[in-house]
């Protein structure tokens, strides 16, 4: 019973605190019809010391168009490249059809450090929308980058962007002679930044972000047997939650991040658990015969919904956290798996068959309408960037394992693809808690 | 009771040759003999039996003995044992009856189709199946253990029903 005990695992050799690893390309394979034009103006550099390694201005520019949403101006077609208001003629701009102008510099600011100031301006109106100055490092330069892209995103389409959130996915290659080699790795929104966390020649499984962005929870069958650890992404460092006889799985955080739903196989077949972490106690929430696996929690932390055969075939059902009666939420089609709710608690994500095809469906909860959102034949694992705009998921492209991205409004779709091997599992990071205050 | 003294004796000089031949090979001794490589075990748990054969090695590598079979396959999402896998269940069974040293893992698989971690769950219950069938036929459970790869270990790299219905499985590993 007590198999389970607090043993950090201070950097075994097989987590690597920080390895680089080749970026996932993303491509956008459709776009939104009539997205909003943009001129985004390179941001210059004035100053002595060396320059910033990386171009503010493109990261943005490609953040805004990687959504869908916009369409960027090609810098060959700028009649004019200011970087400060009172270089600013509106008629060049409006005369390109562009609705809004972003412009800025890159300034020193201390020994090794810099200033980036931004304006965004309505060409229309020919007013300034917003403007900001961050002070920031030749390291985060990128970061500083996505964060521009995201007060603009919200400040024109009126929700939070995410393009400061991160992702976490297995990736799998196999050697000559077939033996696979899987990682865990974590990348920024754009597939940029890319560092394997984890590595081994057993299974690993299922990350989950802690709601605070700072960990991972997984399983991993190292040394043959699974078991859920919980990995801080920053230092590597490491803790082995459960390692019960049997199933260890489907981690997931409670939104406050105290307590950690699971599966566990240990009382003969699987059952949901919630754990308090701190104490490690354990409380049964399920209770039946069946496959119960795949908790997922509600955003007011209230509920629990969760994969289940006690119908006969695979579906989705709803349990209070406190405990109780567990009530049926899917109807429709012969296998609804793997569920989790949008941030707004509306809609449920989840895998869903249509005719021979495993495809994510959307549920709406209020309505009890499924939408089918995805196109592929085994479409699998989706999960919802913070802001509820995408989905993301893993689905096979010509045998290769590949990630996909779809807006909840199904106008725009991504693809995300390693050079070599598969990628899945992917898990769309939340908003890190130091972003804002 | 002479005869007893000779069949354990044949025992142990079956366990020395079997550990011999194959508890010291590498992978790649492996693939060039066309043996089957064994995953996940933790060493040389392999002890012979059945002595008075033709056959020189274990039983278990004997390609005439059904214990030389160690996979059966299920259907989709099902965990029933099919009627045909019977037979070499039973095999199985008698040989760790008779063999209280020898254990076991026993690996529950499934094909790619649906989610990983339901697919966990089914091919637990698909380990179990063939636990509970080895337990009926007189094993002692302290010689049986159960693993679930889920969709994680397929046998078959494809993407078709010929590559799922391989993939579907339970193993058991001496």
């Amino acid at each position: 019973m007590l198999r389970t005990r607090l043993i950090p695992f201070l950097l075994s050799l097989l987590v690597l605190a920080t390895a680089p690893v080749q970026a996932l390309d993303i491509e956008i394979t459709q776009g939104v019809e009539g997205a909003l034009p943009i001129a985004i103006v390179p941001f210059p550099y004035s100053g002595e010391q060396s320059p910033p390694s990386q171009d503010i201005a493109a990261i943005v520019g490609a953040d805004l168009a990687r959504s869908g949403r916009f369409k960027t101006l090609p810098l060959a077609d700028m009649l004019a490249r200011p970087s400060r208001p009172e270089e600013v003629d509106f008629r060049d701009w409006r005369a390109l059809n562009m609705e809004n102008l972003l412009i800025g510099e890159v300034l020193p600011n201390g020994p090794a450090g810099f200033m980036v100031r931004f304006r965004l301006f309505d060409v229309f109106r020919g007013e300034q929308v917003t403007g900001f100055s961050f002070p920031t490092t030749q390291n985060d330069l990128r970061a500083t980058a996505h964060r521009i892209a995201d007060l603009i995103y919200e400040e024109l389409i009126g929700q939070r962007g995410a393009f400061s959130t991160r992702i976490a996915y297995i990736t799998s290659t196999r050697n000559s002679q077939g033996e696979e080699r899987v990682h865990l790795e974590v990348s920024d929104s754009d597939g940029h930044n890319a560092q394997v966390i984890v590595s081994s020649d057993e299974p690993l499984m299922s990350p989950a972000w802690s709601p605070d962005g700072r960990q991972i929870a997984y399983v991993s069958f190292e040394g043959g047997t699974p078991a859920i650890w919980a990995q801080e992404v920053r230092t590597g460092k490491r803790e082995r939650l459960t390692a019960y006889k049997g199933i260890n799985g489907a981690p997931a955080w409670s939104p406050d991040g105290r307590q950690l739903a699971l599966t566990l196989s240990k009382d003969g077949n699987p059952d949901i658990f919630v754990m308090d972490i701190r104490r490690r106690s354990l409380r049964a929430l399920t209770r039946h015969w069946a496959i119960d696996t795949e908790p997922a929690w509600s955003p007011d932390g209230k509920h629990i919904v969760f994969t289940s055969d006690r119908g006969g075939a695979p579906q989705i059902y709803r349990v209070p956290v406190s405990g109780g009666q567990a009530e049926r939420v899917t109807f429709e089609g012969s296998y609804n798996a793997r569920a989790s709710y949008t941030p707004d608690g509306r809609y449920l994500s989840m895998v869903t068959r249509v005719g021979g095809a495993y495809r994510i469906g959307l549920l709406d909860t209020r309505s009890g309408s499924l939408e089918i959102m995805s196109r592929g034949r085994l479409d699998e694992s989706p999960s919802i960037a913070p802001n509820g705009s995408m989905i993301i998921y893993a689905g096979r492209d010509n045998g290769q394992g590949v990630l996909q991205a779809v807006s909840t409004d199904g106008r725009v779709r991504q693809r995300l693809a390693t050079r070599s091997g598969d990628v899945r599992e992917p898990a769309w990071s939340p908003y890190h808690q130091e972003e804002r205050n | 009771m002479n005869s007893h003294y000779l069949v354990r004796l044949g025992l142990l000089t079956l366990v020395l040759v079997f550990a011999g031949c194959s508890g010291v090979g590498t992978r790649e001794d492996a693939a060039q003999s066309g043996a089957e490589i064994i995953e996940g075990g933790s060493g040389a748990e392999t002890a012979g039996a059945g002595a008075g054969g033709r056959w020189s090695g274990s039983p278990l590598d004997d390609p005439a003995n059904p214990l030389s079979s160690r996979k059966i396959y299920f259907d989709f999402d099902r965990s029933d044992i099919r009627p045909e896998y019977v037979e070499v269940l039973r095999a199985h069974a008698a040989y760790l009856a008779a063999t209280p040293g020898a254990t076991i893992s026993i690996e529950g698989h499934c094909d790619e189709r649906g989610s990983r971690e339901y697919n966990i769950g089914l091919g637990e219950r698909r380990a179990n199946a063939v636990l509970r069938f080895l337990e009926a036929e007189g094993v002692n459970p302290s010689q049986l253990v159960t693993i679930s790869y889920g969709e994680e270990r397929p046998e078959e790299l494809g993407h078709d029903e010929a590559a799922w219905s391989m993939n579907r499985r339970a193993v058991l590993v001496y």
